[in-house]
């Protein structure tokens, strides 16, 4: 703020306060014009007198009470022009204030467990606990509360992963975001014509039934167009995010109709980058929260690999989810 | 009786009614169009591109601003949901301004790339199909509506006049960026940038 400004601020404060007062001590005599208290005022409207009464004494008080109120706040606050005021305070300076507290409070919890493995940290009930309120904050609007998901939305418990499900991994995913890309591919494998053929052979790769000359058809197709990115096999491809065509796991559905509509329009699926969002601590944490969700910390000890109980309860409720 | 002189004289009485009652604006308002902070735009800052504009357009059309803010105020409940409090400078090119202090969805000063285009596109046809507890409408309507490419320009002008800094070269290519698109992609588009030049970390 210029010189200039700060002192017309501080001039026209000043100037109505004094203002206020003049105004009280010019009024301060109750005689105008030499009428006494409670005499009249010589003005008669309709038999309605106006008598020559002082201002009520709580009424003055009041007044002269918001006067020094301002006074003493103008001198301890910032509010006169440039004047900070005796005691410093500013709305920015509270705010790094509290900010401050809280890194005292909260940050050697947060650096402690930024030190630890996110194996080591499935041990951690409070760690966990940290990472599932910020997963709410900031993850459950597309993965959901419980975390398994929707169409377009991966499932994040049932340990089936388009990039990878390794801790590092996934904290490389929630820092730097994904993009899932698939083309549309009705042209290179035959048009329309050559969809159903596709589409009956992806659904077969996950033990779906069919026409066994169409999936034949659509084999020839798979092997000659898809196994680029989704492999010979149908197992997908991590490096690209290629899903797993044999697992009975959808991300945009599994029905003829959804593998059709990929084919056609092609998909495209983004994880938005947090790492400018989040502070690197809590990415770490939510990265654990997450990864606890398909892994018990008791397997961590002698990791065989094997799925984790609560799979079997997540396949039937990606079936549920499908056959909606 | 010195106070007849301003009881009986009603033109000189009501000057210093406006005196007094314009008191405070003369005080605190008048002196912030001359201020840094809230005359600059922040570092980076550029006007929003034809698409975003019209976003921007549907967004007031359909009182989006109803119910969300644009305006995160600098307290640590707020800075950690949303980020970094928003500066004065971020709104110099706002005609009007979106902020606000009632909420009854959340403030998305800084809604930017913190969904995917995708996430916007369900959101806004059906909420609930990923915020079970939403009680935001559904807009429809905004993905069958083309949007009319022939007003993008004009608007681009009628800004330019208010200072914000338009080309030439923007304002004849607007038409072109729109032509084809609809009012759902308009929308995301818009909101897809708030709030994304200032990063802070929640």
């Amino acid at each position: 703020m210029t010189s200039g400004w700060s002192l017309y601020i501080t001039l026209f404060t000043l100037a109505f306060m004094i203002g206020a007062c003049w105004l009280v001590w010019w009024q301060r005599k109750g005689s105008p014009g030499g009428v006494g208290f409670g005499e009249s005022m010589g003005h008669d409207f309709d038999g309605i007198q106006e008598l020559n009464n002082p201002l009520p004494r709580w009424w003055l008080g009041t007044f002269l009470g918001s006067i020094l109120f301002a006074a003493a706040y103008l001198v301890l606050y910032p509010g006169l022009g440039a004047y900070q005021g005796l005691l410093g305070w500013s709305s920015r300076g509270q705010y790094d204030g509290e900010m401050k507290d809280v890194e005292a409070k909260y940050g050697p919890l947060y650096d402690r467990y930024a030190g630890m493995a996110i194996p080591a940290l499935l041990a951690e009930e409070q760690a966990l606990r940290i990472g599932e309120r910020v997963f709410a904050n900031n993850c459950a609007r597309c993965h959901g509360a419980d975390a398994r998901g929707g169409v377009g939305f991966p499932d994040l418990t049932d340990d089936d992963w388009l990039f990878g499900g390794e801790p590092d991994v996934i904290k490389a995913t929630i820092a730097a975001g994904r993009i899932g890309v698939m083309p549309p591919f009705a042209p290179a494998i035959g048009g329309e014509a050559g969809i159903p053929a596709v589409v009956a052979y992806v659904r077969s790769l996950s033990g779906q039934s069919g026409d066994a000359q169409l999936i034949e058809q659509g084999k020839a197709k798979f092997q000659a167009v898809c196994f680029a990115c989704h492999g010979v096999d149908g197992k997908g491809n991590k490096v690209l995010g290629a899903p797993n065509l044999t697992d009975d796991i959808w991300l945009f559905g599994g029905k003829p109709d959804d593998i059709a509509f990929g084919l056609r329009n092609g998909r495209t699926a983004q994880m938005p980058a947090h790492a400018d969002l989040l502070d690197a601590r809590k990415v770490h944490l939510v990265a654990a929260y997450v990864y606890s969700l398909s892994h018990a910390p008791t397997e961590e000890a002698g990791r065989a690999g094997g799925k984790p109980p609560r799979a079997e309860a997540d396949d039937e409720h990606e079936k549920d989810r499908d056959s909606q | 009786m010195s106070h007849e002189i301003v009881e009986k004289r009603i033109g000189l009485m009501g000057l210093l009614i406006i005196l007094v009652v314009s008191g405070g604006g003369l005080a605190e308002i008048v002196p912030l169009f001359s201020q840094v902070e809230v005359t600059a735009p922040i570092e980076g800052m550029k006007p929003l591109g034809a698409l975003e504009l019209e976003g921007r357009d549907i967004y007031m059309r359909e009182g989006c601003n109803v119910c969300h803010t644009q305006m995160i105020r600098p307290l640590r409940a707020e800075t950690e949901r949303y980020g970094h409090y928003s500066l004065g400078g971020e709104s110099v090119w706002e005609h009007p301004f979106l902020w606000g202090s009632k909420r009854t969805g959340p403030d998305l000063a800084r809604v930017g790339a913190r969904y995917s285009d995708d996430w916007h596109r369900v959101h806004l046809r059906n909420p609930r199909d990923v915020v079970p507890e939403s009680n935001m409408p559904a807009f429809t309507w905004l993905e069958g509506a083309s949007l009319d490419a022939s007003g993008t320009g004009g608007k681009m002008k009628a800004l330019r006049m208010v200072g914000v800094p338009y080309t030439d070269d923007d304002i004849a290519g607007a038409a072109a960026t729109v032509t084809g698109k609809n009012e759902l992609d308009a929308l995301v588009a818009y909101l897809q940038q708030l709030g994304t030049i200032l990063k802070g970390k929640r």
